[in-house]
């Protein structure tokens, strides 16, 4: 022990020094136990809880290897667990050898304290009436045997407990003096530390209120207060951010073993290596990570790190390798997490989810990489062996992730096939108080964190238009030399724009590692805000990352910059993610339709919903092979076959050669089938509210209309696909087989898109532009499920719904109505339907036109139909 | 040793007792008494953007941001005439206080048990959802909200 101690690390003796307060702490407690004990030596709970404490103290001082100690504690444990387990009765006598146990302990700790070693006496003497108490005879059961046993007597033990007791006052007099180390600290409790950091909150927010008031009078003797108020109320934060403030370290210390037992059990060489253990943390962050790190260090472990021979075929080093790094960056912590193991198998993350129902085929197919990395942190995504071998504590990647985000981090996941992966956690270092910019939009103020904050930038004068320039449509801004994406906060927030400002603001914003300008009405100043949650009721708004409390007493809200860089587009990082992010908008806001914008033969400009892509490619000609008469394409393990849309569109146009190489193609999906449509340039993908102008004769073409300032043909997909492929999309059996649906919606376009979905389907689809045309239509034909615009003219979908109450035969066909928007959907408006569904949200549609069909042919007769009806439109709801 | 703090969380809906009452339009709520953490009058609210309509805004109560919901926006209720100022009902609930916007206070009633009934079959969806059931009082009807899924509102 003493070699080791001199050798001793730093870090040892501060564990040393940690077991010494918690060991006085014990002892005390201990004390008061035993005392208690005596008077009711019934209480099993007592005594149980004496004997872990002596347990505790034992373990601990066989890991330091403080030897006398580990054995006088040792048998007073042999003791308390006979007592414990009822084999022998509590007496006076056997509380005094404990509580003598206990002084001793308290001599050796004092001298470990004061020297390091556990000093000369032994306490063998003590041991031994220790080992003798506990190895006589037992008194279970039988009293005259404990009579005879060499337990003390009656008077003996009086003798014991009136000659014991003295000598403990002694040694407490003249020996040990009270403990140091137990006297410097202080253990409080954490709710107290809590609430006095909630207390400093309030305190600063008070004191931002009065340096307020002051900076409106011209007081000398306030000002002066003000200023020393302001100083003692920063540096009483700091020191009680301080008093919460602890090591990394402390949640690190047992990983080593995490890993090793992993290690271990998985038959893997592990080597683990930490760096940063000193970076502090807040208390309840400290609290909050603990749980995830040991996830990610086990996640590592198993599925990071490979077998030995794995790794030795493959070129590594048999022992692989776990760092563990923290780092202070920029006011926040960085813990990465990385292993030099296998990577992540993006392909095969893209299978789970797949299998897991998670995501669905076309939408896995529309992953970056980075987005497929990101889906091990979706719900549901653990895999089998991790619940049944290695977490199996039900904490999940999603789990990780939410954890590290309900702190206010941010979790990244970077991995390279054979070479490893690294998880990246980026924490505040408090969550408490942060400084913040405060920016006025729409007349309502919100606090920015500075931590996003990059810089801010002031357009003046009549020229500052021209500074924010448009690229199709975005407004973008040149910054040294660099295009920086901008957004308006106020579009992002739906709110008023204030009068023509005579200046820009823009507010220059990162998240994560992009950068963009949010451009505000004005810009006030920077304070320490205290940050507050919303309640749950906002919780899912991503705008925002809290509340907080202004010097006025007035709440303003607290923007999350990742949140509004997301919902305007501005953080999209490729046409792959900007369609994600899209789509993600697009179910807030669906009046804008997203077409993407396309070139083909004579026609210019083509387009179609974005929706109904599944994914843009290219091909080289040299790929392009025949098959049944048509040209196809191997893709992704399938055939896929193509489609010429010049040959199509323009079918009297003598077909040059094919110049073009590689091939764009839009590759369009159905459920298990694809069609590639070839195309001879992909120009845009544009966002906005459509209005069909003017309908084409031309088969193969909706109609036309303007999209950003110029004419642009809207493609009939439906067409397109019917006129090559026959009955490729045929013979699908949709749902709706020989079932008429009639579309009744103003807009021309939205009918081509709803048309060509029921098409696929199997649906027989008529359609009608207003009441009247709805009216004749069903007066022609029997029709099963009307679809109708809420705002069908003349005077909206409800109208539909009378009409068809009216006549006697029409009463039961049920009536769904199309909305623009989700929101929409959750309108009142669409109460009088038997359904209502987002009209661009294909699925939902689908499902909700079969479910309608389906439930008039097994209600035809009865009266479940009503329950039917009600049930689909409280679904509807 | 943390204390355990006495939820205040007996469920009076069925069994009668104290309850706290106010107006919304011509409803007359009632809710536990030991639900109710106070009673306001109309404060400064920060209007939060994006926010379900049923949100008016945020409050400030004694330095804890507190969400006011309108209840007449969550009863589908028509809006309140312009110069008339709704008062906060705070109510506690599982996640912390909640304020609700009411029309006007009441008196603390106290109900007996023999007088409820379970909220009739075809009232409102939007009503029957947050209503538990209602008291037959002599002169009129008590309706007891259930408060909790009153403040369940998905952003």
């Amino acid at each position: 022990m003493q070699d080791q101690d001199q050798n001793g690390s730093l870090q040892d003796q501060d564990v040393i020094r940690e077991f010494l307060v918690e060991s006085h702490e014990n002892l005390s407690r201990l004390d008061q136990e035993l005392v208690e004990l005596e008077k009711h030596p019934q209480e099993t709970a007592l005594l149980a809880s004496v004997f872990r404490t002596i347990h505790t103290i034992k373990g601990t001082c066989g890991f330091f290897a403080f030897s006398t100690l580990e054995r006088i504690t040792h048998q007073a444990e042999n003791l308390l667990s006979q007592l414990r387990d009822g084999k022998r009765k509590l007496t006076p006598s056997l509380i005094s050898l404990i509580l003598e146990t206990v002084d001793a302990t308290r001599k050796v700790l004092a001298s470990i304290e004061a020297s390091g070693e556990e000093g000369p006496d032994q306490f063998g003497e003590l041991a031994e009436r220790l080992r003798q108490a506990a190895h006589a005879p037992t008194d279970a059961g039988n009293e005259p045997a404990s009579g005879s046993a060499p337990a003390p007597s009656p008077e003996s033990q009086g003798e014991n407990v009136s000659c014991e007791t003295p000598e403990a006052l002694k040694a407490e007099k003249n020996g040990a003096k009270p403990s140091a180390v137990a006297d410097a600290n202080i253990r409080v409790g954490v709710g107290l530390l809590d609430k006095l950091m909630d207390l400093v909150g309030e305190l600063v927010l008070t004191r931002n209120q009065i340096l307020q008031f002051n900076t409106e009078r011209e007081d000398a003797a306030l000002n002066n207060t003000s200023q020393r108020l302001n100083l003692i109320t920063t540096e009483l934060q700091e020191g009680v951010m301080k008093t919460r403030m602890q090591p990394i370290g402390m949640v690190w210390n047992k990983l080593p073993r995490v890993v090793r037992d992993m290690a271990v059990a998985m038959g893997k060489q592990i080597e683990l290596e930490m760096d940063g253990a000193d970076t502090e943390l807040d208390r309840t962050i400290i609290e909050a990570i603990k749980d995830p790190l040991v996830h990610l260090v086990r996640n590592s472990c198993d599925h990071g790190i490979e077998p030995p021979e794995v790794r030795v075929r493959a070129g590594k080093p048999p022992q692989g390798k776990l760092s563990l790094r923290a780092y202070h960056e920029g006011g926040q912590v960085n813990i990465e997490i990385g292993d030099d193991g296998a990577g992540i198998d993006v392909a095969r993350v893209k299978q789970k989810a797949l299998e897991k129902g998670l995501l669905r085929s076309e939408q896995v197919e529309k992953l970056s990489d980075r987005e497929a990395l990101n889906l091990i942190f979706l719900p549901g995504f653990s895999t089998a062996q991790q619940v049944t071998n290695v977490s199996g504590r039900g904490v999940g990647m999603d789990v990780v992730k939410s954890n590290i985000e309900k702190i206010g981090g941010v979790v990244d996941i970077f991995s390279r096939t054979g070479e490893g992966s690294t998880v990246k956690l980026k924490i505040p270092l408090t969550l408490a108080i942060i400084p913040g910019l405060v920016i006025m939009s729409g007349g309502e103020r919100f606090v920015i964190p500075q931590v996003s904050l990059l810089e801010l930038i002031r357009l003046e004068g009549d020229s500052s238009d021209k500074h924010i320039e448009l690229v199709h449509g975005t407004p973008v801004y040149r910054r040294r030399g660099s295009l920086l994406p901008i957004a308006y906060l106020n579009q992002v927030l739906d709110l008023q724009s204030a009068e023509r400002a005579e200046a820009v603001n823009i507010v220059v914003l990162q998240a994560e590692d992009r950068q963009f300008g949010l451009v505000v009405d004005g810009i006030n100043d920077t304070q320490e805000i205290v940050v507050k949650p919303l309640s749950k009721q906002l919780k899912g708004l991503i705008e925002y990352a809290g509340a907080t409390i202004m010097g006025d007493g007035r709440v303003a809200l607290i923007l999350d910059v990742l949140g509004i860089g997301q919902l305007s587009g501005v953080l999209a990082e490729s046409r792959e993610q900007a369609r994600t992010a899209v789509e993600q908008k697009s179910q807030s806001d669906l009046k804008q339709q997203r077409l993407l914008l396309f070139r083909a033969g004579s026609f210019e400009r083509l387009a179609v919903p974005l929706s109904l892509v599944a994914r843009l490619e290219e091909f080289p000609l040299s790929s392009i092979e025949s098959a049944g008469g048509s040209q196809v394409v191997q893709y992704r393990n399938r055939i896929l076959p193509l489609v010429s849309l010049r040959a199509l569109l323009e079918p009297d146009v003598p077909q040059q050669q094919q110049t073009l190489d590689p091939l764009q193609v839009v590759v369009f999906n159905d459920g298990d089938r694809s069609v590639g449509v070839v195309v001879d340039q992909i120009l845009d993908v544009a966002e906005e509210a459509v209005v069909a102008r003017q309908k084409s004769s031309r088969k193969g073409l909706l109609g036309s209309a303007v999209i950003s300032k110029r004419v642009t043909d809207f493609l009939d997909l439906n067409e397109v696909i019917h006129m090559t492929s026959g009955s490729w999309f045929q013979g699908t059996g949709g749902s709706g087989t020989g079932k008429t649906v009639l579309v009744a919606e103003a807009s021309a376009f939205s009918r081509g898109v709803i048309r060509s979905s029921l098409d696929i389907a199997g649906y027989r689809v008529i359609e009608a532009a207003d009441l009247n045309e709805t009216k004749r239509e069903m007066e022609r034909q029997p029709v099963d499920v009307v679809l109708a615009a809420l705002d069908l003219p003349p005077q909206g979908g409800a109208a539909v719904c009378a009409a068809l109450r009216e006549r006697p035969e029409w009463q039961r066909v049920p009536v769904l109505a199309l909305a623009d928007s989700a929101a929409q959907v959750k309108s009142s408006a669409a109460q009088a339907f038997n359904d209502c569904q987002d009209k661009f949200d294909r699925e939902a549609l689908l499902e909700a036109v079969a479910r309608l069909a389906s439930a008039r042919d097994t209600a035809e007769a009865g009266t479940a139909f009503t329950e039917m009806q009600l049930a689909s439109a409280a679904e509807g709801r | 040793m943390t204390n355990e703090i006495a939820s205040a969380k007996s469920d009076l809906a069925e069994s009668g007792g104290q309850f706290s009452t106010f107006f919304v339009a011509d409803l007359f709520f009632g809710v536990d008494v030991l639900r109710v953490q106070e009673v306001l009058r109309f404060q400064h609210m920060t209007h939060v953007p994006k926010a379900p309509q049923v949100i008016e805004g945020l409050i400030n109560l004694r330095g804890q941001i507190v969400t006011a919901i309108d209840l007449r926006r969550r009863l589908r209720l028509p809006p309140r005439a312009g110069d008339q100022m709704p008062t906060n009902v705070v109510i506690r609930t599982d996640d912390g206080a909640v304020s609700l916007l009411v029309d006007e206070i009441g008196d603390v009633l106290d109900v007996d048990a023999a007088t409820y009934e379970r909220p009739p079959e075809n009232l409102d969806p939007a009503a029957r959802e947050i209503i538990r059931g209602v008291y037959k009082l002599k002169d009129r009807l008590l309706v007891v909200l259930d408060t909790e899924k009153a403040v369940e509102i998905a952003a």
